[in-house]
């Protein structure tokens, strides 16, 4: 799907930030996506946000084999592999988030016994890495064609020691905060479709959190 | 997903246009395709593209102790994965034989060419070595796999940086890259595979071919070679039979080859280490191209964060309390307990009793004597509809075995929970006390 995009898309309000009390206007690095890179996927699409970058194709809906094929839709599969060395455990449940997600938004009942692959490549890693793959998942599965009911995307946030909140945190950022969240949202609502956690918070924080991301959120809907 | 068999007609048709002379996609007998090498912000990270066919390299180090028989030489590993992106056909366990001819093909260019002195890579002789691993992965199939493979391993090799390292006598310091800027490795000559195709039993010959003309090609000569002119591998797979002369041809062709290519490899290193240099954007973000319709840049944005702690107290102030998650623990009878209520039956409503809606208490905290038994909770549970019977087990009414009381039918005392067939939820409790037990 190939749609002009304007460059001035607006990040929820964009203009000057009015810093809170506790969270001061923070800024998302700077993000770019292209689409259809790749010759012989049926989708594929680069996603970068800031330094970290990851490219995802798409196949589907194909063949599948018959060990693996649901009589009343499609199987989703997803496969995230590092740049370094072989994929191991973290890599195991990120591809179960990244599924989980595609499979609340993808419509597999259109295509029965069929199989939608997801193939994600970590192209480097500067933080946000979970939230850097929806995206590119997102985008890829828009490429392919595969019918959605809604696109969606990944937010990460970190908390740091004194209840600042950063958007979109790079791996320093990400080693001294107390508590990272990655959540998926979805474009039409910007309801929560996934969100993975890590480390310490109060859930009045993660309210706080949910809404900055749904603030965000109808920026990266624009990109689709 | 099994590979797409390539038609008969398709097949002639490749192979008529190949005896005259002409190429499907517009180019001579011994034109490649074009290259485009991009770095990323990592150093040792680079994506070549050999007309469609894409790889990613990276490259990374790491101190071990040395191999026992070589005991002052680094160690290299050279690692080439068919990503399932790259082709259909590509499924883990289905492309052995490729990935292994492939890899074996590029270690033989690399590590036997010994482009890269390993004695330097030595830090302390017999004790610690610098392991250097190169990962390849293929992300688009579209010919000549192996071409693109060691342009994007001889780049990444130069342009990555270990760590410096110093030795003091006993005393080895290692230099984070912020202390220290870190040091190339020390590489002698770049040696670049050249993929050679035969057709029709080595009468016509194709470089770099693409993924149509491999499909129907005979056979496959690969020279590596670097810009000296010096052969570091060669291979002849398929087998064709070649004479002399068709080699030495093909090797005088790899030679011209090689030159452009790294010429090609010189310059792009060149422009990166420039524009890093002088503080430029770099990395991979430079290389999507603006103004085009598939691609999407967006600079650093502000994120209005003001009205979001407002917005979270109201959510929260809206919102139910939290159940009480943490059920205490139920003593049925000394050394019989019970915490929480278990998941609900998956095994199919038969008949769908009413559901009471969760008020999100799930057990009451009960809290007993050692002795005696609570069994207060029977009555609590509100619209009970006739108790359904439909479990086929044999033991339908849970009994609890006590010395000195009579066997009594208990249900879990649950307020407001939801209501499930009394007997399959006996069965399941009496389940999880024996795993308890």
């Amino acid at each position: 799907m190939e749609i002009a995009k304007r460059a001035d898309a607006e990040l929820g309000a964009g203009t000057a930030a009015e810093p809170g009390p506790r969270s001061p206007g923070c800024s998302l690095r700077h993000f770019a996506c292209e689409q259809n890179l790749l010759s012989r996927p049926d989708g594929s699409a680069s996603f970068l946000q800031g330094d970290t970058s990851v490219l995802a194709g798409v196949y589907g809906p194909a063949e599948v084999k018959v060990s693996k094929e649901i009589f009343n839709k499609a199987t989703l599969e997803v496969i995230l592999r590092p740049k370094i060395g072989l994929p191991g455990v973290a890599e195991k449940s990120r591809e179960r988030l990244i599924r989980n997600t595609c499979e609340a938004v993808v419509l597999g009942a259109l295509h029965p016994r069929t199989s939608i692959t997801v193939v994600l490549q970590v192209v480097s890693d500067a933080g946000s890495l979970l939230a850097c793959c929806l995206n590119a998942a997102c985008m890829a599965l828009v490429d392919a064609g595969v019918p959605m009911r809604a696109l969606f995307c990944g937010v990460s946030c970190a908390l740091d020691s004194d209840g600042n909140l950063v958007l979109g945190p790079t791996t320093k950022q990400e080693k001294e905060a107390r508590a990272i969240l990655t959540f998926a949202l979805d474009s039409v609502e910007q309801k929560l479709l996934m969100s993975n956690t890590k480390g310490l918070y109060s859930d009045a924080e993660l309210q706080q959190c949910l809404a900055a991301a749904q603030d965000l959120s109808p920026g990266f809907g624009q990109l689709g | 997903m099994k590979e797409t068999p390539l038609s008969n007609c398709e097949r002639r048709f490749l192979l008529r246009a190949i005896e005259e002379k002409k190429r499907l996609d517009g180019r001579q007998t011994y034109d490649y395709r074009n290259i485009r090498i991009s770095f990323g912000t990592d150093y040792g990270c680079c994506i070549v593209e050999l007309g469609k066919t894409r790889v990613l390299g990276q490259v990374s180090c790491e101190l071990v102790s040395p191999k026992l028989n070589r005991a002052t030489e680094g160690i290299l590993f050279f690692n080439l994965e068919l990503s399932q992106m790259a082709a259909p056909a590509f499924e883990p366990g289905r492309q052995s034989d490729l990935l292994v001819k492939l890899n074996r093909l590029l270690e033989r260019c690399l590590r036997n060419s010994k482009c890269i002195d390993t004695e330097s890579l030595c830090v302390v002789a017999g004790e610690k070595v610098w392991q250097i691993r190169v990962d390849l992965h293929l992300l688009n199939h579209d010919g000549n796999i192996i071409d693109a493979a060691s342009i994007a391993a001889i780049v990444a090799l130069c342009h990555f940086r270990r760590p410096d390292v110093s030795v003091q006598g006993e005393e080895v310091t290692l230099y984070t890259p912020e202390e220290r800027d870190p040091v190339p490795l020390s590489i002698h000559h770049m040696p670049i595979c050249i993929s050679f195709a035969f057709f029709q039993q080595g009468t016509y010959l194709l470089v770099d071919p693409n993924e149509r003309e491999e499909r129907v090609m005979d056979g496959l000569l690969v020279i590596a070679m670097n810009k000296h002119r010096e052969i570091c591998t060669i291979q002849s797979s398929g087998g064709i039979m070649l004479l002399k002369d068709q080699v030495l041809r093909c090797s005088k062709i790899a030679g011209v080859k090689v030159a452009e290519i790294t010429d090609l490899i010189q310059k792009a290193l060149e422009n990166d280490q420039k524009v890093r240099k002088e503080g430029g954007k770099f990395g991979f973000a430079e290389s999507i191209a603006n103004q085009r319709i598939t691609a999407f840049k967006m600079e650093k944005a502000s994120v209005d964060t003001s009205n979001i702690e407002e917005k979270a107290e109201e959510i929260i102030a809206e919102a139910e309390p939290p159940p009480e998650v943490v059920s205490k623990p139920v003593l049925w009878t000394p050394g019989t307990a019970q915490i929480g209520d278990g998941i609900e039956n998956s095994w199919g409503d038969l008949e769908d009793s009413e559901k009471e809606e969760e008020e999100g208490g799930i057990d009451e905290a009960v809290i007993l004597d050692d002795t005696k038994m609570d069994t207060g909770g029977v009555s609590d549970i509100g619209n009970q509809g006739a108790p359904i019977v439909l479990s086929d087990s044999e033991e339908e009414e849970m009994i609890i075995l006590e010395p000195d009381k009579n066997p009594k039918k208990i249900r879990a005392q649950t307020t407001n929970a939801k209501e499930k067939a009394p007997s399959k939820s006996q069965v399941k409790r009496r389940k999880k006390k024996r795993t308890a037990n």
